[in-house]
């Protein structure tokens, strides 16, 4: 019994974090966000180098075959440093649909490729979880036809997966004859959502989401938990930099930590946040070694982290000042982060009532 | 991480299990609980320590069992009395005993470890006064030497289970020329010593939980002093850190928890169950995933003290915010019983014969008894957080002022 990170998870975390301090600074991150660029190429090809993009792939198919824990170990430091990098759906989401769902050809063709980070993959399953703005997606003859908005870092994908109303899902080639992209504008400018149009679009279905729906649900659960752990280091991040400025920043010629009204929303922050990453290292792993459990947990990790890191970000700004809301200081770049991933995959409440059907409370 | 139990533990769960299967029916009745106090009948205090379930790690020269600490140990025997719904053995006080073992000396440990743990001696705790609550160390009740006798005279207040009680282990200034923190002993002391007057102290729930305790001239032989004179603030500090670790205890909450399930699914408002309103099956959920949260925290702070490493901040905030789920759920409970949550003192209507609306109450007070919230917010800024504390007042003007 050790509730613990191993000695390689610790190492995986540290490379990661390290990598990402020097080659994603903030100023790197501005670059992106200001060009409104898709992602730092440079940063996912280190990311690529290091193994990043094949966390959840099988070796079989070139990856590391790791499970979800290290994937939210990565996801926690790619959160911390903003990273504008299309993680979550081209290296998590897309490749557990192809792994649960994908027939052994498309496997082979997909899988190594997005592994080496040389193919990216958008996946838009939105209307599964809460469908606004659109009549959703329908599947009929091989052809795709509606609408897929909210799709996941499929701004600069090379391959799209979107799920139609039955909650198949399909490979769909964003250049192919039928499909329009449109960047949707949002708060945050390190990751993308699109909106995909669709008109009659030749698409290949993965069989194994034919008439199952688990493949569909466990892309979900394993997306939430990355969005989770993605917000456990962005939280991390803006309680840190409170605290650092709480202990330098100097008012009525004391500093302004030393107030117990600054160096309680302190320790609020702290006291709200460091339980969430015993929460995520437990749901994460759980998702792989306790399989009757994980769904539950995916929708307690989404749910808690969306209401501890809306807390942080909004305590953390204002232990900041005014200097926590201009854009010289980049603070919210952090802020904006965090209200990107509670509200995709499904905000708090929704997550919720799903946590309440699984225990069969409803 | 690994959450499985090696070969080792799981036999041993093993074991707790049978022997609760073949003994708890010896298991005395049990009021509802007053910490601190032994309240186990002494024959089954006596069979848990001959088995090793009750002062597990306490010397077998002082009435213990005498194991070696192991942290996980402990915890099986936890659970799986909690799970039997047996009463847990007990290690005379969970706040003195570990003090007197670590700080006294020989004579004081044969005098007051073994009858303690055979529940032969009680305890109450002597600290908080009228005027020295979140700031103990400013105590006032004082203790002059009289040839071989400390002659006490003060007040001390939320001094929980003294009308019971057989000793009180007591801070009493000692030096009141000496830093406040270096001016203070710790004594030991018979709640019979004449100058001791007990007074209940009723709360808002109606008990008296607590007492006020005054002493006239109460004259305590010079050797019942633990550690030397002006330590005792440190020597309290010992206890102190016994003390807090067992509040806002993670599994507790995860019972309660689990009981506010059960009401909801079992109760209904105008035909509906309570869990379909969808405004309190999402405070439900809510408080679900802060205690889920809180008991893989524990998980943590377990592991971490099972390799002997200090935990930091997983440990600093599980008094705040245990203490606050606790609260939040007994108020959850009361709210989804709606007109019912009203009911108290024994009305037949009552549901849990009244646990919540007296957690309600109780669990206030827990948030504030044992370092108030915002003393432990101050901890966890100044200790784990490293934010400086806030400037001292200058003693000569807040005299004036």
């Amino acid at each position: 019994m050790d509730f613990a990170l191993s000695e390689e998870q610790r190492m995986l975390q540290d490379s990661i974090a390290g990598y990402l301090e020097s080659g994603c600074p903030l100023s790197r991150v501005r670059e992106v966000a200001e060009a409104r660029g898709s992602r730092a190429d440079d940063v996912w090809q280190e990311l690529t180098n290091l193994g990043v993009h094949g966390v959840l792939i099988d070796e079989d198919y070139g990856g590391v075959g790791l499970g979800v824990l290290e994937a939210a170990l990565i996801a926690e430091a790619l959160g911390a440093a903003v990273a504008p990098v299309p993680y979550v759906a081209s290296s998590i989401m897309a490749p557990v649909a192809l792994a649960e769902a994908g027939s052994t050809g498309q496997k082979e063709t997909w899988l190594p490729q997005l592994a080496a980070g040389e193919v990216v993959a958008g996946v838009g399953l939105g209307e599964q979880i809460g469908r606004r703005e659109s009549d959703g997606v329908t599947a009929a003859g091989g052809k795709l036809r509606g609408k897929a908005m909210f799709a996941m870092d499929a701004a600069s994908a090379d391959i799209l997966i979107i799920a139609s109303d039955d909650g198949a899902l399909h490979l769909v080639d964003p250049g192919a004859s039928g499909v329009s992209r449109e960047r949707l504008k949002t708060i945050d400018r390190t990751r993308t959502v699109s909106e995909i149009t669709l008109d009659r679009v030749d698409a290949e279905v993965l069989p194994g989401s034919v008439t199952n729906r688990e493949p569909l649900l466990t892309t979900i659960d394993v997306g939430r938990i990355i969005l989770a752990a993605d917000t456990l280091g962005a939280a991390q991040v803006m309680t840190d930099k409170a605290i650092e400025y709480a202990k330098e920043r100097r008012q009525f010629n004391r500093v302004i930590g030393s107030f117990q009204a600054v160096k309680h929303m302190c320790a609020e922050m702290a006291a709200e946040l460091e339980p969430c990453r015993s929460l995520i290292w437990y749901t994460a792993h759980a998702y792989s070694a306790i399989p009757e459990e994980g769904r539950l947990m995916a929708c307690h990790a989404k749910a808690h982290l969306s209401e501890v890191g809306k807390f942080v970000a909004r305590k953390s700004t204002e232990v900041h000042g005014g200097m926590g809301i201009t854009d010289l200081l980049g603070l919210h770049y952090w802020f904006k982060r965090i209200g990107f991933n509670r509200q995709m995959l499904g905000a708090p409440e929704l997550v919720r009532e799903e946590a309440a059907r699984v225990q069969a409370w409803v | 991480m690994d959450l499985e139990y090696s070969p080792e533990y799981r036999e041993f769960r093993d074991e707790v299990r049978t022997f609760l299967d073949e003994h708890k029916h010896k298991a005395p009745n049990q009021k509802p609980e007053i910490p601190g106090q032994p309240n186990s009948a002494k024959e089954w205090q006596q069979l848990l320590i001959e088995h090793g379930y009750a002062a597990r790690t306490i010397p077998r020269e002082y009435g213990g069992y005498g194991a070696e600490p192991d942290i996980l140990k402990t915890r099986i025997i936890a659970e799986e009395f909690a799970r039997a719904r047996v009463p847990p053995g007990h290690s005379g006080d969970n706040r003195l005993v570990p003090t007197v073992l670590e700080l006294g000396t020989e004579e004081q440990k044969q005098w007051l470890v073994p009858p303690s743990v055979r529940g032969e001696m009680s305890w109450c705790q002597g600290y908080s006064e009228p005027g020295s609550g979140s700031d103990l160390a400013s105590l006032s009740t004082k203790a002059e030497l009289d040839g071989d006798e400390w002659v006490i005279n003060g007040q001390k207040i939320w001094t929980s289970g003294a009308q019971n009680a057989d000793m009180m282990f007591c801070l009493v200034r000692t030096e009141p020329d000496a830093p406040k923190h270096n001016g203070i002993s710790y004594l030991v002391f018979s709640m019979d010593t004449p100058g001791i007057d007990v007074r209940p102290l009723v709360t808002m729930t109606g008990d008296a939980f607590f007492n006020e305790v005054f002493f006239t001239d109460a004259r305590v032989p010079a050797n019942q002093i633990i550690g030397k004179r002006g330590e005792g603030w440190f020597v309290a500090n010992t206890t102190l850190r016994y003390e807090r670790g067992g509040l806002g205890d993670p599994n507790e909450a995860e019972n309660r928890f689990n009981r506010i399930v059960d009401i909801m699914q079992r109760e209904t408002v105008g035909g509906e169950r309570l869990i379909d309103n969808p405004i309190y099956r999402d405070r439900l959920l809510k408080l679900q995933g802060q205690i889920l949260a809180m008991k893989f925290n524990g998980m943590r702070v377990l592991s971490h003290n099972i390799k002997g490493e200090e935990p930091g901040l997983p440990r600093w905030i599980v008094k705040l915010n245990g203490c606050e789920l606790n609260h939040q759920m007994a108020g959850l409970a009361i709210d989804v019983l709606g007109e019912l949550g009203l009911l108290y003192d024994g009305s037949p209507y009552l549901r849990d014969g009244g646990f919540w609306q007296a957690r309600y109450m109780l669990d206030l007070g827990l948030i504030i008894g044992g370092g108030t919230a915002q003393i432990q917010k101050n901890m966890i800024g100044e200790r784990a957080l490293g934010l400086p504390k806030e400037p001292k007042v200058d003693e000569a003007k807040a005299q004036a002022a």
